[in-house]
């Protein structure tokens, strides 16, 4: 049972880096790949219906956490405290630009809606990639489950390490391509022609920086995502639009995966002294809580994903970013 | 300030900023989908552009709602960790379970009605609205269970080894006495704030556009029968509570001695001892029993009692803020309704209002949200010390190791983001409310032509 809570936890997530990833890629993308405001309003128009579906994701990640691992929940959100603080506060900011974008008829409004969604999409990337590198490398977890240190740097200091810088400019590459490759698969006109040129482009250098860090870290899970990213790329150049949008999810889904599983049968590491990390057993609920998630569960989930892809059935059209003559 | 009362100021801040648009965001999802269900039946168009201008109210509203929200469902593990961890077990299904059942559901089908309107079949497509309605209910069914537990803890039990608490019936949880007494009241209060938003900005219209008039009266029958609905629900309410949490009650009314046919004073100047009251005698205790004559126990006969039975402490709340916000809940609140009734006696077949009335009405949605503030302020403050009332106080549930520093920045951050919120929510308001009802510009800028289904 809480192999099976893992799964479903891992699998929320998972759904949210996804489903958002391309969200907050749009949002980067939006002011770089619109030229006009009528083809910027395109781009927004093709995550308008769906992102605070996908949104919810986050929201169901995190409450299934706090639901089948409380101790989880508990160590992870105050461990990273001011980090998780101001994530939030650019996910405020995100989703109120999107939505309030269209709603004042207005350029000087659209032009610094559009600067807010793109600056407040690509800080939330940067720190969602920081973020994941520290949930795969632990924090300074001591023996009661809370983190070391004092004042600001308590849990700011996770964040300022290479390895969270590295993985924060991963993120954001990720995100563009994914992006990218949705665009190129959701507009047609010239938004299209332009994010299938960038993800093309894209594909490419990313896989080339990616061998070099996989050949420098010696890591085969480095080098199968540079394949992906470089198949990703020559996809999008044979106009392989759909697939090469799922190529670049799927390499997202197995990066999520495997920061999740980094430790086994641990769910936060602790890099003071293992035995002080918090295993899943550890951070479980009770049975009984499990069985009530269980049955609620296997209930809920499987019409939210039915109502969901319904969602993008009625909106499968192709928005246009060309102008249509009157 | 230390890093407890910074704390509970954040949650104080954040929590009350969600509750200004959470109410809206009920109520206007109910009259969209009414107006939309009139137009079905009716096919008057006029009811098709009040339900899209309400839509318009209601996805901004919206949109802040859940922003804030997400916020709330993060705040219990980074301020309250040891809360979290206690009551995981209790609280993390009811979240977990809203989100699945209620986020989703309002999320989508707001999504596909918002933007649908050309795509669906006109009954699937007030079926999405409907839907939406009744996910926001659901979300405040299920969120104020959460609350409830904190006021009166049902279905749980102490683990003796590990001292955490768990839930031994969901059913139990949900169905909660405080529960079943707040709902209610929540949703009356959430239809006046409602109504007030709708009656302030039709008024203002009124003379452009007659058909304003049908908003402006559906906003302002809203507040009236909303109003009664507080006054009925809050009186039961208050009898639950009396029962679960006397002390809350003792000090609403700053009760110090137990007394028999206890008054409700309106006023009081003056402390311990008032120099000045103005008494409704024996109103207290009709409020807090259902008898005139029934006896209410003071606060310090509450106190020996809890200091008996807990061991040592203080389990006075801030007495002057429970009396006061109680008070002015019901005063701002029922002041609205008593506007509204007048308004639609002024207006009855098809009069007109007076000026100063239509000068001064577009304030009225402050006064409700002012009323909601100071109950759930009410509610929150008068619980302490408690967090789970009767089980643990405010000071176990606070993150170990959190640093006053961190609060600080927090809170600073908050507020600065949600203050520039409110702000822009204001702005695209009096925007949307100022254009006239039929526009097709920005349906038309927001729906390039669409292009082949690829
Ligand atoms: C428009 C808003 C509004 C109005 C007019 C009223 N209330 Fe209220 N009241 C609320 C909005 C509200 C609220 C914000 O929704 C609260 C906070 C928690 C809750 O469940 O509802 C609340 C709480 C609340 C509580 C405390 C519940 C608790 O501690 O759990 C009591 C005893 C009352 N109310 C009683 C009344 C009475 C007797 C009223 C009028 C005659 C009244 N309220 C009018
Ligand atoms: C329904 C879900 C709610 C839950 C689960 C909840 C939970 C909590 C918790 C855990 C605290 C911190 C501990 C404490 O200070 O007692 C708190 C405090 C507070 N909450 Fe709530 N709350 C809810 C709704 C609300 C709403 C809607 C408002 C206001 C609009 C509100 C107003 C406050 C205030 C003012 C405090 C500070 C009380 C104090 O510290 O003196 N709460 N609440
Ligand atoms: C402190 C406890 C609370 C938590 C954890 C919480 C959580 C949330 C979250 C995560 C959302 C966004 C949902 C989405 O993404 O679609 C939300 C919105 C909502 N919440 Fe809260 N909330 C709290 C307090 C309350 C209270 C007290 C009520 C009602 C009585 C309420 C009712 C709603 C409703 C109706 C919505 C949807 C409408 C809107 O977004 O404005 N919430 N809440």
């Amino acid at each position: 049972m809480i192999t099976f809570w893992f799964w479903i936890v891992v699998l929320a997530w998972v759904l949210f880096f996804v489903l958002e990833g391309f969200d907050f890629g749009v949002g980067v993308l939006d002011p770089l790949l619109g030229r006009s405001e009528h083809e910027r309003t395109a781009i927004v128009r093709t995550i308008g219906p769906f992102w605070d579906g996908n949104e919810v994701w986050l929201v169901a990640a995190i409450g299934v956490t706090f639901a089948a691992f409380p101790a989880w929940y508990s160590a992870l959100l105050s461990a990273l405290y001011l980090p998780m603080a101001a994530l939030l506060l650019l996910l405020a900011v995100r989703g109120v630009a999107l939505e309030f974008r269209g709603k004042v008829d207005t350029s000087s409004w659209r032009r610094r809606c559009d600067l807010f969604l793109a600056t407040s999409s690509a800080a939330i990337v940067l720190l969602w990639g920081a973020l994941l590198t520290v949930f795969a490398r632990g924090v300074a977890l001591g023996p009661d489950g809370s983190v070391r240190g004092a004042g600001l740097s308590r849990s700011l200091s996770p964040l300022l390490t290479w390895p969270a810088l590295l993985g924060a400019g991963a993120a954001l590459f990720a995100a563009l391509l994914l992006g990218a490759t949705f665009l190129s698969l959701r507009t047609s006109g010239p938004v299209r022609r332009r994010a299938a040129g960038l993800a093309r482009w894209l594909g490419a250098a990313g896989a080339a920086a990616l061998v070099i860090a996989g050949i420098a870290t010696s890591s085969r899970l480095v080098l199968v995502a540079a394949a992906l990213s470089l198949a990703a790329g020559m996809l999008a150049r044979s106009g392989r639009e759909a697939l090469a949008f799922a190529t670049t999810a799927v390499a997202v889904a197995g990066t999520v995966v495997t920061v999740l599983t980094a430790h086994p049968g641990v769910v936060l590491h602790s890099t003071l002294d293992e035995a002080w990390s918090l295993t899943r057993s550890g951070a479980a609920a009770t049975p009984q809580a499990l069985t009530l998630l269980t049955w609620c569960g296997v209930v809920i989930l499987p019409g939210v994903l039915a109502y969901q892809s319904y969602s993008y059935f009625v909106f499968r059209r192709r928005v246009a970013s060309e102008r249509v003559p009157s | 300030m230390d890093v407890l009362d910074l704390t509970r100021l954040q949650f104080a801040v954040v929590t009350i900023y969600h509750y200004f648009f959470v109410p809206l965001s009920i109520s206007l999802a109910a009259v969209a989908a009414g107006l939309e269900l009139a137009w079905l039946r009716t096919r008057r168009p006029a009811f098709l552009d009040l339900t899209k201008f309400v839509g318009k109210l209601l996805i901004v509203t919206f949109a802040v709602g859940v922003v804030t929200g997400l916020v709330q469902e993060f705040q219990f593990g980074m301020g309250w960790s040891a809360f979290a961890k206690f009551y995981g077990d209790v609280f993390g299904p009811t979240l977990a379970i809203e989100g699945m059942l209620a986020f989703f559901l309002e999320a989508t089908f707001l999504a596909i009605w918002y933007f649908g309107w050309d795509r669906l079949p006109r009954a699937l497509h007030a079926a999405t609205i409907v839907i939406v309605s009744l996910g926001t209910v659901l979300s405040a069914f299920i969120i104020l269970a959460a609350n409830s537990f904190m006021q009166n803890p049902v279905a749980y039990a102490l683990d003796p080894v590990t001292g955490r608490a768990h839930l031994t019936s969901f059913r139990e949880l949900l169905l909660n006495k405080v529960n079943l007494a707040a709902f209610p009241h929540t949703l009356a209060g959430a239809a006046m704030v409602g109504g007030a938003l709708l009656l302030a900005i039709a008024v203002r219209r009124l003379a452009a556009e007659p058909a304003h008039r049908t908003l402006a009266r559906l906003g302002a029958w809203l507040m009236a029968a909303g109003g009664a609905a507080t006054a009925l629900t809050g009186d039961h309410l208050g009898k639950v509570i009396t029962q679960v949490q006397p002390m809350k009650m003792a000090a609403a009314e700053a009760l110090y001695e137990t007394t028999k046919g206890a008054p409700f004073s309106l006023f009081t100047i003056g402390h311990p001892l008032p120099s000045f009251a103005l008494d409704l005698p024996w109103l207290l205790s009709i409020l807090a029993k259902g008898s005139p004559t029934a006896t209410v126990q003071g606060i310090d006969d509450l106190q020996a009692q809890y200091a008996a039975q807990y061991g040592p402490g203080n389990y006075v709340p801030m007495i002057p803020v429970a009396f006061w916000t109680f008070r002015l809940m019901i005063g701002a609140g029922m002041l609205a309704a008593a506007i509204a009734a007048y308004y639609l006696w002024r207006t009855r077949s098809k009069r007109a209002a007076p000026t100063w009335l239509i000068r001064w009405l577009p304030l009225i949605p402050l006064l409700l949200a002012a009323a909601n503030t100071f109950g759930w302020i009410f509610t929150e403050t008068a619980r302490q010390p408690w967090i789970a009332f009767g089980i643990s106080t405010v000071a176990d549930g606070i993150s170990p190791g959190l640093t006053s520093a961190e609060v600080l920045a927090s809170l600073i951050g908050f507020a600065a983001i949600y203050g520039i919120l409110a702000v822009a929510w204001f702005r695209v308001i009096r925007h949307i409310a100022r254009r006239p009802l039929r526009v097709a510009p920005e349906t038309a800028a927001e729906t390039p032509e669409p292009a082949p289904v690829y």
